[in-house]
């Protein structure tokens, strides 16, 4: 009987003939099929996975010494990463009947690695959503307790992850849609740098926060994965060219090396924190100095502002990238005759987006134009430059910083869908990541007195994703002690 | 109206777009040459597919760097693009990127001529963008066809301060802004297949008044000829209009040229918010002067340096050097030409006379005359010693030399039978013929009218078909008439 903890043993039991790529996928698409209620994925390529299964294990068996980082490694991408001559949606009905013709970067570097694409997942439209309720396809159940919302908006590729539907998934982070879900979900969520992984192939939420990450079972499949994807690409020209760690081995390499860390005063102090994620950090820190790292509590009086800032800014952003499903080349066009341009495109695109991808839209035109553009657009991207000079700062001083994830653990459905700003609010602690660029990542420590899991959150210097994983794999550790 | 015309002042600011000659696009590898099958020069990110990025063309930044170079702008160090936002079909991406803050290239002006004087047309600003596809909507009565090959393809706009005073001048800005583009080989300068392309911001106010008048803005003008007529039918217009008391409203007007008028297309008020902001997707622009100082080294000498040296090292007259200037090929075949023979002058004329009028008569480009400078500075030579004559040059070696070079003017002038001959006897023989012809002028000659020997000498040329040595006709009729 197949069952998985890790993609290293799932790597070795392969070379050592335990098992096949074949019966892994098998085991997943078992999985896929008894848990279709919680209606993570939106497609599965069973058929063309077991194929490539199989192809991989002839490969394997004529050529045992040159299999690829990912041999076999059962993939889910979330439905806004693009996957050649497959249906894409990004969960919405204007992306009606496309089939995408070119592979992401990221997708194509899974690919060459050996690993197999099962499915693609679910998650709230455009990955705009903070608990998956936003799909057009309907909402994803948190597998734990299927009354609550799984999080958002990668909720069906960190439920793939929770619920044994595949090794890994990849989703995308704008302002913590892979660590927080990954939180709600009681597994590792992995954001990278602002720049560490190509763009390319990825449908555009907002440019300049966006990036693809990483959900896995342990901190080592993320690391590894996202070693196969990160690096230069000659399409993106946002992607940074440092060269990209060795992440998985310096995980292993174990160094006892003590971290420096900061933690905000603000953020542990909110209000708006639930108790026993205040309480549950504090007896990690404590834990953490008695392991001999130096954690100090610093002030960081921007708390409130980043918010804000987040949603100027990435609305503005999406206004505009979310221009082009206009119904002219592709995806949905009002089936309605006889309208004249203007409401050709407004029909088009009225009936393609749903409500919140509508609203964001609309939020975002309002701060471009003319005559709100300073008070909005320009002061928001002030205080983003503010952001990123006052992190630069900490990190002279710190290696690291942790973080809650979440102001509370995964809540129950519609519980916010009646209030937006407070459903905006609850993203304070992810999405400082983004306005600044660096990395991130949940790690699932704790379980609440609800049944619920929730993480903590490491977040390192630009590019610095070697120390913020070998600490958060020792962070890890000491948990499972 | 005439009266009512000098009561006013024009003016006038000129938006020109000039379509990068670059083998890709601005932002994608796909094709950006002109004139393919509608639709095939398209990409998934020229068609803004899902998930597509941009990459900026390094070769169009060095374009348009040129460009502000030879306009004497400050070039940026920074600069970024921005999002122009606004829905069109030919528009893939919903917004044009373009630079609304900071262009990458600044101020700077261009030299006209008019009327014998010389002025410098005040730029405001160079910037970059990329052009949209095409609308066609005349092929069919219910549809618009759509093609995308022009859509991302690279565009500097050049854009002059309101400091035009004529269609005149704005005839001749444009006239030199296509010149240097060609010049400097980053724009065919095609007007009509859209290279080049103008809108012209006009206005008029009571001489003396400061405040600039209401504006209107003319686009379609599709050939610089239409630009001067456009302008020239506006002014009459808004002149007409203020004279009749009317307002004149801003707007957006369109030039038929087959009616000679302007018609408008919409007011201010329906204006776009086009909801500018930085393009995230793109890297910013950082030049170094090192980067700037390496495409100076790649541009050739611009047209008012050589029109120096032509006077100045060459002796040429002013009128010459403009004359060979106005294009970059002649300059260049000149230099050429110029290193194998110091006849200059000689070179000049031969360059603005019958070599352009070859190129114009078979309607082709200068550079695109099968001619090499050692063919025209054989010729020049044969003519200086005497072998033949300018008229027989031009007329029967220069043709045979075209497409044809390996051979020499001396050749051909052999073998056609074109040598001046200085054979006297049969020389004479038609001396004796042309004086036959002409006894009266004989007598006439004979009783003093010196002046008569050209007749005579011509007369011997036109007999001889062009064969007669000149030279030593005249000395054997000055001898035979006594």
């Amino acid at each position: 009987m197949f069952s998985f903890s890790s993609i290293e043993e799932y790597l070795r039991d392969l070379l050592h003939g335990r098992t096949t790529c074949k019966e892994a996928v098998q085991y997943f698409l078992d999985n896929i099929s008894s848990a279709q209620h919680l209606n993570a994925f939106l497609e599965v390529y069973g058929a063309e996975a077991l194929q490539r299964a199989a192809e991989l294990d002839q490969q394997r068996q004529e050529n045992p010494n040159s299999i690829g980082k990912l041999h076999g490694v059962v993939i889910g991408l979330k439905d806004v990463i693009i996957y050649k001559n497959h249906k894409l949606s990004a969960a919405s009905k204007v992306l009606e009947g496309y089939e995408a013709v070119y592979n992401a970067t990221a997708v194509e570097r899974l690919l060459a690695e050996g690993a197999i694409v099962i499915g693609r997942q679910n998650c709230d439209e455009f990955a705009m959503g903070s608990s998956n309720e936003n799909s057009a396809f309907g909402k994803v159940l948190n597998a734990k307790d299927n009354t609550r919302v799984p999080g958002g908006s990668s909720g069906g590729s960190a439920v793939a992850v929770q619920a044994g539907l595949c090794m890994v998934s990849l989703g995308s982070d704008t302002g913590g849609s892979v660590r927080q879900p990954a939180d709600f979900c009681g597994i590792v969520g992995l954001k990278p740098s602002y720049g560490r992984v190509s763009r390319y192939g990825l449908i555009a939420y907002a440019s300049s926060f966006d990036q693809i990450g990483i959900f896995g079972h342990n901190v080592a499949d993320a690391a590894l994965v996202l070693e196969v994807v990160a690096g230069e690409d000659e399409f993106d020209s946002t992607v940074s060219n440092e060269p990209v760690g060795s992440y998985v081995s310096n995980i292993k390499s174990n160094s006892d090396k003590k971290y420096k860390i900061a933690c905000f005063r603000q953020a542990l102090e909110h209000p708006i924190l639930d108790a026993e994620i205040k309480t549950s950090i504090f007896n990690t820190i404590e834990k953490l100095k008695s392991e001999g790292h130096e954690i100090e509590m610093v002030d960081f009086d921007y708390l409130d502002y980043i918010v804000p800032t987040y949603y100027i800014l990435t609305t503005a952003e999406a206004s505009s990238n979310l221009s082009r499903f206009d119904g002219v080349r592709y995806g949905h066009r009002t089936k309605e005759k006889n309208v004249d341009l203007s409401a050709f495109y407004k029909k088009s695109r009225s009936e393609g987006f749903g409500i919140e991808v509508q609203k964001r839209i609309m939020l975002g035109s309002f701060v471009l134009s003319a005559g709100y553009f300073d008070a909005y657009f320009t002061k928001a991207q002030k205080v983003r430059q503010l952001l990123k000079k006052a992190t630069k700062e900490i990190f002279s001083q710190y290696d690291l910083l942790i973080m809650p994830t979440v102001t509370a653990p995964a809540f129950r459905f519609g519980e916010k869908s009646e209030d937006p700003i407070e459903m905006y609010l609850s993203d304070i602690y992810t999405v400082f990541a983004n306005l600044v660029g660096i990395p991130a990542i949940s790690l699932p420590l704790y379980q609440h007195s609800n049944g619920m899991p929730f993480g903590l959150q490491v977040l390192a210097p630009m590019f610095k994703e070697d120390e913020m994983l070998q600490f958060s794999d020792k962070v890890m550790e000491i948990k499972a002690l | 109206m005439s009266d009512a015309k000098e009561k006013y002042e024009v003016v006038i600011g000129l938006e020109v777009h000039a379509q990068l000659a670059t083998e890709s696009k601005l932002f994608c590898g796909d094709s950006a040459s002109f004139g393919a099958e509608p639709n095939t020069h398209v990409s998934p990110i020229t068609l803004a597919h899902p998930g597509t990025l941009p990459k900026t063309n390094k070769k169009a930044v060095e374009y348009a760097v040129k460009m502000g170079i030879a306009c004497h702008c400050e070039i940026a160090p920074f600069t970024y693009f921005s999002r122009k936002n606004y829905f069109y079909p030919d528009l893939p991406k919903g917004y044009q990127v373009s630079q609304n803050v900071h262009p990458i290239c600044d101020k700077g002006y261009i030299t006209i001529h008019t009327n014998g004087t010389k002025r410098n047309v005040l730029l405001d600003h160079i910037h970059l963008e990329d052009d949209a596809g095409k609308s066609i909507h005349d092929l069919y009565p219910d549809y618009t066809c759509i093609d995308l090959n022009r859509a991302g393809t690279p565009l500097i706009e050049i854009v002059s301060l309101p400091d035009m005073h004529s269609a005149e001048e704005a005839f001749q800005y444009v006239t030199e802004i296509r010149r240097l583009v060609r010049w400097i080989g980053i724009c065919d300068g095609n007007m009509e297949e859209g290279s080049l392309r103008c809108d012209a911001n006009v206005s008029i106010r009571l001489k003396g008044e400061i405040k600039l008048g209401t504006k209107v803005e003319v686009k379609n003008l599709n050939s610089i000829r239409n630009v001067k007529r456009a302008i020239e039918f506006e002014v009459e217009r808004m002149i007409k209009m203020v004279e009749n008391g009317e307002k004149i409203i801003q707007q957006t007007r369109s030039y038929d040229a087959d009616k000679n008028i302007t018609f408008a297309l919409r007011d201010k008020e329906e204006a776009n918010d086009y909801r500018y902001f930085p393009e995230p997707d793109l890297a910013p622009i950082e030049l170094t002067e090192k980067d700037v100082q390496r495409i100076k080294e790649l541009l050739p000498a611009l047209p008012q340096d050589l029109q120096a040296d032509f006077v100045e090292k060459y002796g040429l007259s002013a009128y010459d050097a403009e004359q060979l200037t106005l294009e970059k090929d002649t300059a260049d075949f000149f230099l050429q030409t110029a290193n194998i023979s110091n006849q200059y002058k000689a070179i000049a004329n031969w360059i603005t006379g019958p070599l352009r009028q070859l190129a114009n008569d078979q309607q082709i480009d200068f550079s695109q005359l099968q001619m090499a400078p050692e063919q025209i500075a054989g010729t020049i030579q044969i003519i200086d010693e005497g072998k033949v004559n300018f008229s027989i040059a031009s007329s029967k070696i220069l043709p045979a030399l075209l497409g044809n070079p390996d051979a020499t003017a001396l050749d051909i002038a052999t073998k056609e039978n074109l040598l001046q001959t200085s054979d006297t006897g049969e020389l004479e023989a038609w001396i004796d013929e042309a004086l036959a012809s002409m006894p009266d002028k004989v007598k006439e000659y004979q009783k003093g009218k010196k002046g008569l020997i050209g007749l005579f000498v011509g007369q011997v040329k036109k007999i001889s078909k062009g064969k007669a040595d000149p030279k030593i006709t005249t000395e054997l009729l000055q001898q035979k008439l006594g």
